[in-house]
């Protein structure tokens, strides 16, 4: 059934198709209507789901992680301050193989106060052992949470599924919402070897020393690393039971461009609409929507970035002192190649400002003119 | 004082990493006796997530699920969701955790889940102090006592908080004062909480040999004096109820009695232990006029 919904409702969708057992959360802008929508559909009964509606981010992550270690499902959502605020209990969740779902709806950081889309604020949390699945529409939003728990539950991993605010949060979009019965066929119960049983004492979370602690580290990097392969397949066969599906990494566009334009989230939708009009004009440039940033998917990066002379990234984020994140990671993903096109690094859209199609094309026509970057770092649309 | 079964189960084992003396052992050790097998225990950063030792041993005879220093009571509220979900309705999640993560840093988190009346036991082990990073001050540390952050020299100023009168005025169903001096009373008091539904709390004072600066066969003694001397009344708030239990009754000795035999309080001069006193009087007065109301 196809219904006209915003992204935040495309996720409580995601949420009760998922028949989650427990949702924790609280309430900040732009996730508000998350969590709202939840009361509703678990007040309604349509969502058997226990909703924990407690006092802070950090308690709503660490009631997860307690009825995660208990055995059951879990979702939780935030944005910004939030997600800073549950930084501790990320690792908790990663380092406790705990496959929890969060949804961050990415908002700056302040100061100054800014509610406004930027994914600083998840791309800050990469290191904390979270998949990190970045969308871009509200169809995909959906999918994704979807596709989440089944990764997730797979590997013993947290994932953290993330759209753009206000862009995707609060817009509408025809989104088609599956039936029950479908989801039930592609998401199983959740059952986990893991479970806490009273009857068999034992500890979870204790003290590790040095004799172990660097094994147990090991052991989640290698569940890190089957992601990429967990996740195509898991993508396949959402790709037959309902006929879409989401790519680790899209190229998109003229397939020999030699031009590469780089995205993530939702500009990437204004970035294949620029990228048509200006392959119509004759110019050489393509696209590459980079949907898993956690882990990295280096060899599906380098695949198809293969032949590609200059590749130029937006980044709706910056680490400060270095530049945009996306770029960073090309970078070092790009490093050990033989070939190695120059990462253009472009920063535009903090806190909110509209990265319009007039500025994606500046970077692309940027990057077709030099052969090489001015600097590492490349402001879009400064006020100087 | 109420005599009551001790049940002969063990659930704390052989082997744990406690300090000798350690009060905090002995009140495990009873108070898993009176919860009994049906128990999981959650642990916020404490002396108790070292005392049952590393990966991959444990010398608790229960579940245990260590917890972020802040999250004792929101771990708990998630563990018992789930436990409730699964069926196990009678398998009970008792919170253990100390001053720190009760006083300090987990009173938000705490004071959510009383808010939501989440069908937990707190227990608030409470031994004054940060005493696993070193004998730390915490807002329960009492006023003039030595610790590291507050030398003897500059001795901290202000009283302990209040906790139990927070807890109840969450008016949560049960609130009580116990410690391992009294067995009898402590397992009482334990098997009532494990009979109760909602939020219950349970204010455990514990002596460090340590970190009290005291020989360690003197934690049972201090716990008793404590009572006598009514720095620490035995009591338990029932729905808003309060009942002080008859050796809190009894003629109390003087403060000095406690204070002298701690070297943490060594260095006071005559009028500290008056102050002390007089802040003792005072607290016992706001308690006697709580329970005549």
């Amino acid at each position: 059934m196809k219904r006209i919904i915003t992204g935040n409702q495309a996720v409580a969708y995601g949420v009760m198709l998922s028949h989650v057992d427990l949702i924790a959360a609280y309430p900040i802008t732009p996730q508000t209507t998350i969590v709202e929508e939840l009361s509703e559909l678990c007040a309604r009964g349509r969502l058997k789901a226990q909703f924990l509606k407690v006092e802070s981010e950090h308690s709503a992550l660490a009631a997860c992680i307690g009825a995660s270690t208990g055995g059951l499902r879990t979702f939780t959502a935030t944005s910004s301050h939030g997600l800073a605020y549950m930084h501790e209990m990320l690792h908790w969740a990663s380092g406790g193989r705990l496959p929890i779902v969060l949804v961050n709806v990415n908002r700056a950081l302040g100061p100054g106060w800014n509610i406004w889309n930027d994914q600083t604020d998840s791309l800050s949390q990469r290191d904390t052992g979270w998949i990190q699945l970045y969308c871009e529409k509200n169809q995909e939003v959906l999918d994704t949470i979807l596709q989440a728990y089944r990764i997730a539950e797979s590997l013993s991993l947290p994932v953290m599924v993330v759209l753009d605010a206000f862009v995707l949060s609060h817009t509408s979009e025809a989104v088609d919402i599956p039936s029950e019965e479908k989801v039930e066929g592609f998401l199983p119960p959740f059952a986990s070897p893991n479970t806490l049983d009273p009857q068999r004492p034992g500890a979870y979370s204790g003290i590790t020393p040095p004799e172990y602690y660097l094994e147990f580290r090991y052991k989640i990097q290698k569940a890190m690393e089957e992601v990429p392969e967990v996740a195509c397949t898991v993508n396949q066969e959402f790709k037959n039971r309902f006929g879409r599906g989401y790519d680790l990494v899209e190229r998109y566009g003229k397939k020999e461009a030699r031009v590469l334009l780089v995205t993530s989230g939702a500009v990437t939708s204004t970035a294949r609409w620029v990228i048509r009009r200006m392959t119509e004009e004759g110019k050489d440039v393509g696209g590459l929507k980079v949907k898993m940033i956690r882990p990295f998917p280096c060899e599906e990066i380098k695949e198809a970035i293969r032949g590609v002379e200059k590749v130029a990234v937006i980044d709706r984020n910056l680490s400060l002192g270095v530049g945009g994140i996306l770029a960073q990671e090309l970078r070092a993903c790009l490093y050990h190649q033989e070939k190695k096109p120059p990462v253009f690094g472009f920063v535009a859209g903090l806190g909110g400002r509209d990265i319009t199609p007039e500025v994606i094309e500046e970077a692309i026509e940027y990057t077709l003119r030099r052969s090489r970057p001015e600097s590492d770092l490349l402001w879009l649309g400064l006020k100087r | 004082m109420k005599r009551v079964e001790l049940p002969e189960r063990e659930l704390l084992g052989r082997g744990h990493l406690a300090c000798a003396g350690c009060g905090a052992a002995v009140s495990m050790r009873l108070t898993l006796k009176a919860l009994g097998e049906k128990t999981v225990l959650v642990i916020p950063a404490s002396c108790w997530s070292i005392i049952p030792g590393p990966w991959p041993y444990s010398s608790l005879r229960v579940p245990v699920v260590h917890a972020g220093f802040v999250t004792g009571a929101a771990t708990a509220s998630g563990l018992r969701a789930a436990l409730v979900r699964r069926g196990l309705e009678e398998v009970l999640v008792a919170v253990w955790a100390g001053d720190g993560g009760t006083f300090d840093i987990g009173i938000q988190a705490l004071s959510g889940a009383a808010e939501r009346n989440e069908d937990i036991l707190y227990i608030c082990n409470d031994n004054e102090a940060y005493m696993n990073t070193g004998t730390q001050r915490s807002s329960a540390t009492p006023c003039f006592a030595w610790t590291t952050t507050t030398p003897t020299y500059h001795p901290k100023e202000n009283p302990k908080k209040d906790i139990l009168a927070i807890m109840a005025d969450h008016r949560i169903p049960y609130a009580a004062t116990a410690t391992m001096a009294y067995p009898h009373d402590l397992i009482r008091k334990m098997e009532k909480a494990k009979e109760r539904r909602g939020t219950r709390f349970i204010h455990l004072l514990s002596p460090c040999p340590p970190g009290w600066r005291i020989p360690s066969e003197m934690s049972v003694r201090l716990s008793r004096l404590a009572v006598r001397t009514r720095v620490f009344p035995l009591y338990e708030i029932e729905e808003g109820k309060v009942t002080i239990q008859e050796e809190s009754l009894k003629e109390p000795l003087g403060v000095e009695a406690y204070l002298k035999v701690q070297g943490r309080f060594a260095h006071l001069k005559a009028h500290e232990v008056e102050g002390f006193q007089k802040w003792v009087d005072g607290e016992w007065e706001r308690l006697m006029r709580r329970a005549r109301c």
